[in-house]
């Protein structure tokens, strides 16, 4: 196979790979926040978070796209990084992914949180554990499954987007010409074999992704979605 | 050790738990005053949604309401301090056994140990095994433990962080009458070996006679009285005394155990026989005494079937309903401890029985509890 099938699969890969990590870095607060705090902001966050699900891509990406540009924060912490903006790199890609991905990950994550309820909690407080200490060796176990499910959702539905990184990703090899893209990219140029063995990878992942989840939730008896 | 039931060890302010709390907490009003002694067991008992859970939540710091908490020398709630839950030596049994399921029983047991200030160990793991019973449960998986192996476990766990002061909301109310059985004996393990006060919180008389030395009575989040067992169980003020199966409970020693397996208790410097195979000479117990189990006569009378006949003097007599009346009889007047007797009317017209004049107390029925 050429550079032009590797190069779209291991950049697809390395976005989903970083953009689940910090996910699950700057999720796992939002979703305890959001299983725990009795605020009235609650579900003004809630919705915010989940706003992805709705919103087309592309207006999403349009947004993004003023925001990472040269006017927007894209412009004013470029100049410190030493470009002129943020649209059209791998880091914007990155920036895009996490907020396109965030329902999938804050979700389960503060699903399981919620199942857990308080009194785990309030038993190792009695313990002598700190907070730091109870949420580490109590909530973080027990919340496992919920865990699994959003890194595995995350990850694949990084995998799968396009309409967010058309907008302010553009195609550039090797930069932010990912998966999703390349196939279009080869459609338009009528270039089906390739087409075809990008499209049935993602068929196979995509069904072993669903599979895997359900195997998940069985195994911890709660279903996730 | 602990005090024998019904007497009360010093409550002097320094050497005990001062709860003041006042407060709302969603439409419920508390507004409580009590001090509990540092040694032996105080129950608090009253009727669902009377606010013990609350009161017992708010000494372990879980829950916070305006207030003062004190406990021995050491304020854990005043005006702007608020000790966090986890800087305050208690152990916590919730109602329902609260395992961690992510851990094995001995990894639960170990997780309060791990974590104690406690310079020096005052309890140890293998003691808890052995007072709790839990040799055979320490490698399994909580997943396969009843209910009531469970809450022993939960129990050893809270003792093992080396607690100053052991909090129980109804740790038996969510186990089956025969997990309760399986239990109760446990806690009177404890409350004979282990010098840690004990809070409980109750809504059963039956377990607060044979566990309880101290109680307070709750009603709509307020206190109706607080004192040593015997002291509210034969307070005419209260409703226990007008139970159909009210009782007092006394504390007594073994002092005798003969061949036909009558054992002879000291209670207040009177004997008292029972029949019961397992105490041993030298055996502090808890007497339950019924008060439908007394009767009165005017003289001894010898030909009786009745062991325990006491001379006892009224103190009082205080109807119950319309035919009935309870007679509170002491054996000690200086220790002033009280029992009664459930009389009729129409006897109590019979035998023209007057407060001050002494009596023979026939006791029908005792049952005994051993507490050490």
């Amino acid at each position: 196979m050429t550079t032009d099938l590797w190069e779209p699969i291991a950049l697809t890969l390395k976005l989903a790979g970083i953009t689940t990590v910090l996910l699950l870095i700057i999720g796992t607060p939002i979703a305890w926040w959001l299983a725990r705090s009795r605020s009235r902001l609650k579900e003004v966050v809630a919705t915010l978070v989940a706003l992805p699900l709705v919103l087309p891509p592309t207006v999403l990406g349009f947004y993004l796209l003023i925001v990472l540009g040269p006017n927007g924060l894209g412009g004013i912490f470029g100049e410190l990084a030493g470009v002129r903006t943020f649209a059209f790199t791998f880091e914007g890609l990155v920036f895009g992914s996490i907020l396109y991905s965030m329902p999938f990950v804050v979700q389960p994550i503060r699903n399981a949180f919620e199942a857990m309820g308080q009194r785990p909690m309030e038993v190792a407080a009695t313990l002598r554990a700190s907070p730091w200490d109870r949420f580490l060796t109590v909530a973080l176990p027990l919340a496992r499954p919920g865990f699994l499910t959003a890194a595995v959702l995350g990850f694949a539905h990084t995998v799968g987007e396009f309409g967010v990184i058309l907008m302010i990703g553009g195609n550039i090899p090797g930069e932010t010409k990912v998966l999703s893209v390349a196939i279009y990219d080869f459609v338009e140029t009528l270039r089906w074999k390739e087409a075809h063995i990008l499209s049935a990878g993602m068929l196979a992942f995509s069904f072993i992704v669903i599979l895997a989840m359900s195997l998940l939730a069985r195994r911890s008896g709660q279903r996730t979605f | 050790m602990v005090s024998p039931a019904g007497i009360v060890p010093d409550v002097a302010s320094e050497k005990a738990i001062q709860v003041r709390l006042a407060g709302s907490l969603g439409g419920f009003t508390l507004d409580v005053d009590f001090q509990a002694p540092m040694r032996g067991v105080t129950a608090l008992f009253g009727p669902s949604g009377c606010g013990k859970t609350t009161i017992l939540r708010c000494i372990a710091g879980l829950q916070k309401l305006p207030g003062h908490i004190t406990v021995g020398t050491e304020p854990w709630q005043d005006g702007a301090r608020f000790l966090p839950p986890h800087k305050r030596a208690i152990g916590y049994v919730f109602q329902e056994p609260s395992l961690f399921p992510h851990l094995s029983v001995r990894q639960n047991l170990a997780y309060g140990e791990r974590r104690a200030k406690t310079p020096h160990k005052a309890i140890h793991v293998d003691d808890v095994v052995t007072l709790l019973g839990l040799t055979h449960l320490v490698d399994r998986d909580p997943a396969h433990l009843s209910g009531g192996e469970r809450q022993r476990v939960s129990i050893g766990r809270a003792l093992l962080s080396q607690p100053r002061l052991l909090l129980m909301d109804e740790p038996l109310s969510a186990l089956d009458r025969m997990a309760k059985d399986e239990i109760l004996p446990y806690l009177e393990t404890l409350h004979a070996n282990l010098s840690i006060p004990i809070i409980l919180v109750s809504h059963d008389i039956a377990e607060v006679e044979r566990l309880a030395d101290h109680l307070v009575v709750l009603q709509a989040g307020r206190i109706v009285s607080s004192g040593p067992l015997n002291d509210a169980l034969t307070n005419p003020q209260l409703p226990f005394a007008q139970e159909r199966d009210s009782a007092a409970v006394l504390p007594a020693t073994v002092v005798q155990k003969d061949d036909d397996g009558i054992v002879t208790l000291d209670v207040l410097g009177t004997p008292l026989f029972v029949v019961d195979h397992a105490l041993e000479v030298g055996h502090d117990v808890r007497v339950r005494i019924a008060a439908s189990d007394v009767s009165l006569a005017r003289d001894r009378a010898e030909q009786s079937s009745i062991l325990n006949l006491l001379p006892a003097r009224i103190v009082g007599i205080d109807a119950v309903g319309n035919a009935e009346a309870n007679v509170r009889l002491t054996l000690d007047e200086q220790r002033n401890i009280e029992f009664m007797a459930r009389l009729s009317q129409r006897s109590l017209n019979r035998l023209n029985l007057h407060v001050g004049e002494t009596v023979v107390a026939q006791i029908k029925g005792v049952s005994c509890t051993a507490i050490g």
